[in-house]
């Protein structure tokens, strides 16, 4: 990588970092940060190939109140780098991103970090609101999401630094088996975020719909854009004749946690 | 009210909104959102109070505790908003009113919205807009990236106004009948999406060959005795139509098996299994390192 990619992918990894905690306009998705990574790499179309595999797996990657998922903004700016450098274009995807999620892993502890810093910061809100100064109050908040961004640039940088014959020769020094043992392990990953994804949605009542869809996927010439047709189709005519049988929000409240599946894994 | 002093303007409450966009910048473990809440409600602040006192004492009850889903900040920001007018305009709004409406709404919100926008809209979208970034197309990431930035803004403004203009109305809201179709119409297009994409999405192959079968005379293309140059080729195309096979020897993998029973069972097998795991308080990290193991051991002992 040259100096200007090396400092434009900083930047992105910048923006993927403050995004990581805002989570706003997901500049840290897979699919734009690794696109993103590959634009000033001008490697385009192996970005948004990494970027379309990766967010298949980090689908269900989403922080709820104490549940921690690997950092998507690490995966997606380490896997992107490391695809960069290692130079196979597109084929090296699966590989890049098996190396990647460890990486994400590790950085958790990262945002620990970075959410622990944040605890002085508010102190220092308290102390300009006693006297009603809003600027500091606002510089506070900027200098927080600054620390953020730089919880990912950081890395990034030094995943960088590193020089490009490392990053190609560990590459292609993994065995064969290693490699596309990763990459079958990576195909199975997917199911993680869809199994979280379900758990906090399945009830009694919604659980049809799941098998319904997944008979029909099984029909390899609708498209995901025909099969999301027949799902709004769906929902809208059973809300509509629930509405008519007057019993729309009974159905979810009987029994058990309304979700017979999931007790029968409870008592398994 | 006899009549408003202090009123807020449109301009102060696309300020509000738009600054709300950081409600988590400063996502701290001892009051969560709470400077973010504070940051966003600067513009309005300014507007309704004038003296010192009543501006330190505004953003001091701003910097209490505040967690919720960031997107369903929105509407607790309208109705806040909405309580601090009247306040500002002498209404008898204590600061306990206050934080009771902002802790009472941020709970049962954030179980909206999180699996609303977490599980929903964002596997959804990201799953659909994945399938064309996975052929290298450029609008994938393109239409992931302005639908949800167009659905999350107006999400953001819409819910505030409605905040704003019920005012403390919002809560009883709540319990009543749109919100929850809303939500219960999601969750049906939720699952639904959800069983076609572990269809199509989770990869487990098991290539491994469990029988080879010779087949008879007549039931394979004999390449030795087709005729030369294009008409061979035309005549090997038609018996190959006509269901014949290209080897003598017809291999059959243990996926093959399992395809003409149910094709993704495998799959749909291992979201059950990793939904087990995860209800059983299996950490999503310890499963994801472990199937990476299980791929590669499988994969070397010729399973996979």
């Amino acid at each position: 990588m040259n100096a200007i990619s090396i400092v434009l992918v900083i930047i992105v990894a910048f923006f993927a970092g403050m995004e990581g905690i805002l989570d706003e306009f997901q500049f840290h998705q897979p699919l734009v940060a690794c696109t993103l990574i590959g634009i000033v790499c001008g490697q385009p179309v192996a970005g948004i190939i990494l970027g379309g595999s990766l967010q298949m797996i980090a689908m269900g990657w989403a922080n709820i109140g104490a549940a921690v998922a690997p950092d998507a903004a690490l995966a997606s700016v380490a896997s992107a780098i490391i695809l960069m450098k290692g130079g196979q274009g597109a084929q090296g995807a699966s590989t890049a991103i098996a190396v990647a999620i460890p990486l994400a892993v590790a950085g958790l502890f990262l945002t620990m970090v970075a959410r622990t810093l944040a605890v002085p910061i508010v102190h220092g809100m308290d102390r300009a609101a006693e006297n009603a100064d809003f600027r500091k109050i606002e510089i506070l908040q900027w200098g927080a999401i600054f620390m953020q961004g730089l919880r990912i640039a950081i890395p990034a940088a030094a995943l960088c630094v590193v020089p490009a014959e490392v990053v190609s020769n560990l590459l292609n020094s993994m065995p064969a088996w290693l490699t596309e043992g990763m990459s079958i392990g990576g195909g199975m990953v997917v199911a993680v975020g869809y199994a979280l994804v379900i758990n906090m949605m399945a009830t009694a009542e919604v659980w049809p719909f799941f098998f319904i869809g997944f008979a029909l996927a099984a029909i390899s010439n609708l498209t995901l854009i025909g099969l999301g047709i027949i799902a709004v189709a769906i929902a809208f005519i059973y809300l509509n004749l629930s509405e008519k049988g007057g019993s729309a929000a009974g159905g979810s409240a009987a029994g058990g946690s309304g979700d017979p599946l999931g007790d029968i894994l409870n008592d398994y | 009210m006899a009549e408003k002093n202090v009123s807020l303007t449109k301009q102060d409450r696309i300020s509000v909104c738009w600054r709300s966009t950081f409600l988590q910048g400063s996502w701290n473990y001892e009051r969560m959102q709470n400077g973010g809440f504070c940051y966003a409600m600067i513009p309005a602040i300014k507007r309704l109070y004038s003296t010192k006192e009543d501006q330190a004492a505004a953003l001091k009850r701003h910097l209490e505790f505040f967690n919720t889903q960031p997107y369903v900040g929105a509407p607790i920001l309208g109705v806040t908003m909405a309580l601090e007018e009247d306040r500002a305009n002498g209404a008898p709004v204590d600061d306990a009113a206050i934080q009771g409406v902002k802790v009472g709404m941020m709970g049962p919100l954030a179980g909206v919205g999180d699996p609303i926008f977490w599980f929903t809209v964002r596997p959804i979208l990201g799953a659909l807009a994945a399938s064309f970034a996975m052929s290298g197309n450029i609008l994938g990431p393109i239409l992931f990236f302005v639908l949800w930035n167009v659905i999350r803004y107006a999400f953001l403004w819409y819910t505030q106004e409605f905040g704003y203009k019920a005012g403390t109305a919002i809560t009883k809201d709540l319990s009543g009948g749109l919100l929850q179709k809303v939500t219960q119409g999601a969750s049906i297009l939720g699952m639904f999406v959800l069983g076609a994409l572990v269809q199509r999405w989770v990869n487990v192959g098991f290539p491994f060959v469990v029988s080879k079968v010779t087949l008879s005379e007549g039931a394979f293309i004999d390449w030795e005795s087709l005729p030369l140059g294009g008409e061979g080729i035309k005549s090997a195309f038609m018996q190959y139509t006509s269901g014949m096979a290209l080897d003598p020897v017809k291999v059959t993998t243990m996926q093959d098996n399992l395809n003409s029973l149910v094709p993704g069972l495998a799959g749909l097998l291992l979201t059950f299994l990793c939904m087990y795991l995860l209800k059983k308080k299996v950490s999503p990290i310890v499963i994801i390192l472990g199937l990476f193991v299980v791929g590669i051991v499988l994969h070397v002992i010729g399973i996979m």
